[in-house]
């Protein structure tokens, strides 16, 4: 566990330090988001109505972008094979880089979803809800973008790949996260399933995701 | 505690690299793999490290310990051609998260350091190290756990003679001590006591066989 944790620690550690891959996601997030309201013209009604979907979409699309470089760092610079000698489970040493994955990535892109609601004129009843489920759902983004990060490792282009790869994956999320939060704008009782059921997409791309990663991480390797 | 080889055969892309080997490698003995480019030392030392599929043979390493559960590769330090050092750490934060990662202690880190001539440097982001400092810095490795066995593909690339001599120190020690390594090389390193494997390129029959099938 201790090991598990140091790997988390470095790779947040890393992720601060560098900054490059944080930081562009939140820049394209923003840009995206802006572009919405430009392009659709100043109808609020119109902004209501679709600024969720829009919130979520970009903010897949903001998570996809700094996959690729989430294994190819430590491939490059030959962490990768020592990690799959030591004594914790490559599964695991997969585990803990997508889940700093996720707080390097999901929870900034979470927080900063609110402040771009504002500009699609998002009701304010509505925050709360698209934090609760933004958290819920994205550690799905990491999780199985991971897979598509292991699978396409050493390839050139990757970043195009992984999103054909893996965004079909990502429509569950989506789903679910848009409909929990209708229900509660609509107040229809079904925002506890929903919300639920993302819990569940979640929970079970953080099982088997890891194990996933980790055999085409091995199968890289090899 | 030996390690023993036994008619191991390991492919890389339908080609046999490595074809029929045996080797055994005793505690306290460094095994020096020497032979022209492409005669397969690196592929070997990956295949015992568990790093590439083996296709026939048997590698082991026999102890009376009851360690039996863990690997190979489990109870082997690696220092192949690339470092595994992040640019962005510092010296010390790399060789701590290898200790830690490892299950070392954090006192082997410092004498970890101390031994390759590192504490002085320790503060600075490995990312501004000369290529002899990095090299260092990741055979520091080899010293912030504790393994059995070493399996050290040209360590001493871009080290000079003193710090070469820093490694041929470390490597008695960990002899002396009961250890075991594998080197593959084509400087003269002083390893003693070591035997000198010299490794061929698979001969002809093999490679025709290789064709053969890919037919």
């Amino acid at each position: 566990m201790s090991a598990f944790r140091q790997l988390l620690g470095r790779d947040l550690k890393l992720a601060i330090r560098e900054g490059g891959a944080v930081g562009t996601a939140l820049g394209f997030y923003l840009v995206v988001v802006a572009m919405m309201p430009l392009s659709l013209g100043p109808d609020l009604n119109l902004l209501t109505r679709i600024a969720a979907g829009i919130l979520w979409v970009a903010l897949l699309l903001s998570g996809l972008l700094s996959l690729p470089r989430l294994f190819e760092a430590d491939h490059e610079d030959g962490v990768l094979e020592l990690l799959a000698m030591a004594p914790l489970p490559l599964e695991a040493a997969a585990g803990a880089k997508a889940l700093a994955h996720w707080l390097a990535t999901g929870v900034p892109l979470t927080l900063m979803a609110p402040l771009l609601g504002l500009m699609l004129n998002l009701e304010l009843a509505a925050y709360p809800v698209l934090i609760v489920t933004m958290l819920v759902g994205t550690p799905a983004i990491s999780f199985i973008g991971a897979i598509g990060a292991a699978l396409t490792l050493g390839s050139r282009r990757s970043g195009l790949l992984i999103a054909l790869l893996v965004l079909p994956f990502y429509i569950p999320t989506l789903i679910f996260g848009i409909s929990a939060m209708e229900a509660a704008a609509l107040d229809t009782g079904g925002f506890g399933p929903s919300l639920l059921i993302l819990a569940a997409i979640s929970l079970a791309s953080s099982v088997l995701g890891p194990v996933a990663t980790a055999a085409a991480l091995r199968m890289q390797l090899g | 505690m030996a390690l023993r080889i036994e008619n191991l055969t390991v492919k890389r892309g339908g080609r046999t690299i490595v074809a029929g080997l045996s080797l055994e490698v005793q505690r306290g003995r460094a095994a020096l793999l020497t032979g022209p480019n492409g005669a397969g030392k690196t592929t070997l030392i990956r295949a015992i490290a568990g790093l590439l599929p083996v296709s026939d043979g048997r590698i082991a390493l026999d102890d009376a310990g009851g360690e039996g559960e863990l690997g190979v590769g489990e109870r082997a330090h690696y220092v192949g051609h690339l470092n595994g050092i992040k640019p962005a750490l510092t010296v010390v934060e790399n060789a701590r998260f290898w200790g830690r990662y490892l299950g070392g202690t954090d006192k082997d880190v410092a004498a970890a350091l101390a031994q390759f001539r590192l504490d002085d440097l320790a503060l600075i982001r490995a990312g501004y190290l000369s290529a002899g400092q990095k090299r260092r810095l990741g055979l520091c490795r080899l010293l912030v756990a504790p393994r059995p066995l070493w399996l050290l593909d040209e360590p001493a690339v871009s080290l000079d003679a003193a710090s070469q001599g820093l490694l041929a120190e470390a490597v008695k020690l960990h002899l002396a001590s009961g250890g075991l390594v594998v080197a593959a090389t084509h400087q003269a390193l002083d390893f003693a006591p070591m035997d000198e494997h010299r490794m061929r390129p698979a001969d002809a029959a093999v490679r025709a066989a290789d064709a053969m099938v890919s037919l």
